[in-house]
């Protein structure tokens, strides 16, 4: 039961050393930054120190209780990532498949809409742009 | 009261400053709002589009009409893209 927040990269393996003993059934989700246009260089995502780690924390202990997690890990990173990079991960650990999906699934409907991160787009030429909120994220979250 | 405000994102860059101390009697969120639009003409591009603004009072996300009560922090941010 970790969450956090960091600017360095993360070790999967490091990270599930452990993680989910006992459990039937562990799923990760690991977000990579994608290029779709042909010219991006990196993201940048700039976070809420202090509210960020407590709405992680508040919303891993949510989905323990409602998808009967024995385990949960998120690490969100911030800062500068290039393509490529790794921008997040969400481990869960349940005595079945379902619910360890489920659970994944839900973490990462809600980081997100409702995580405070805000992610800026970096273009090889140099120039930014903030990433808009999309309406199927938002729709995404209204299932659960 | 005195509260802390604090911006992020694009908000953020259009006010110029990451945060501020500001000194209000509004009832809400919504209201701090209007105070703060009329800061400067950053203020006002910040928050010229209600509908995408969000907010947190003491880290909490809350509703731009509700009662704001006697907070130590309130931060103002567009729609969260984390993930």
């Amino acid at each position: 039961m970790v969450a956090r927040v960091q600017a360095e990269p993360f070790d999967l393996s490091a990270e599930m050393a452990g993680f989910g003993a006992g459990a039937g059934a562990v799923v990760t989700f690991t977000g990579v930054v994608r290029d779709d246009g042909g010219d991006l260089a990196a993201l940048e995502i700039e976070h809420y120190p202090g509210m960020t780690e407590a709405a992680l924390r508040d919303h891993g202990l949510t989905a323990a209780a409602r998808f009967g997690l024995s385990d949960w890990r998120i690490v969100h990173r911030y800062g500068r990532i290039p393509v490529g990079g790794q921008i997040m991960m969400v481990a869960t650990a349940a005595r079945h498949r379902r619910a360890a999906f489920d659970g994944a699934d839900f973490l990462m409907d809600w980081l997100k809409s409702r995580a405070p991160f805000w992610k800026r787009e970096i273009a090889r030429d140099g120039s930014a742009s903030w990433v808009a909120a999309r309406a199927a994220d938002e729709d995404a979250l209204s299932r659960w | 009261m005195t509260v802390e405000v604090l911006y992020f994102a694009w908000m953020r860059e259009r006010v110029g400053h990451p945060r501020e101390t500001v000194r209000t009697d509004a009832a809400t969120p919504r209201a701090l709002i209007a105070q703060l639009a009329a800061l400067s003409e950053g203020h006002a591009a910040a928050f010229a589009d209600g509908a995408v603004v969000r907010c947190a009072v003491d880290q909490v996300l809350t509703d731009l009409d509700a009662p704001l009560g006697q907070p130590r922090e309130v931060a103002f941010f567009p729609p969260m893209t984390g993930g």
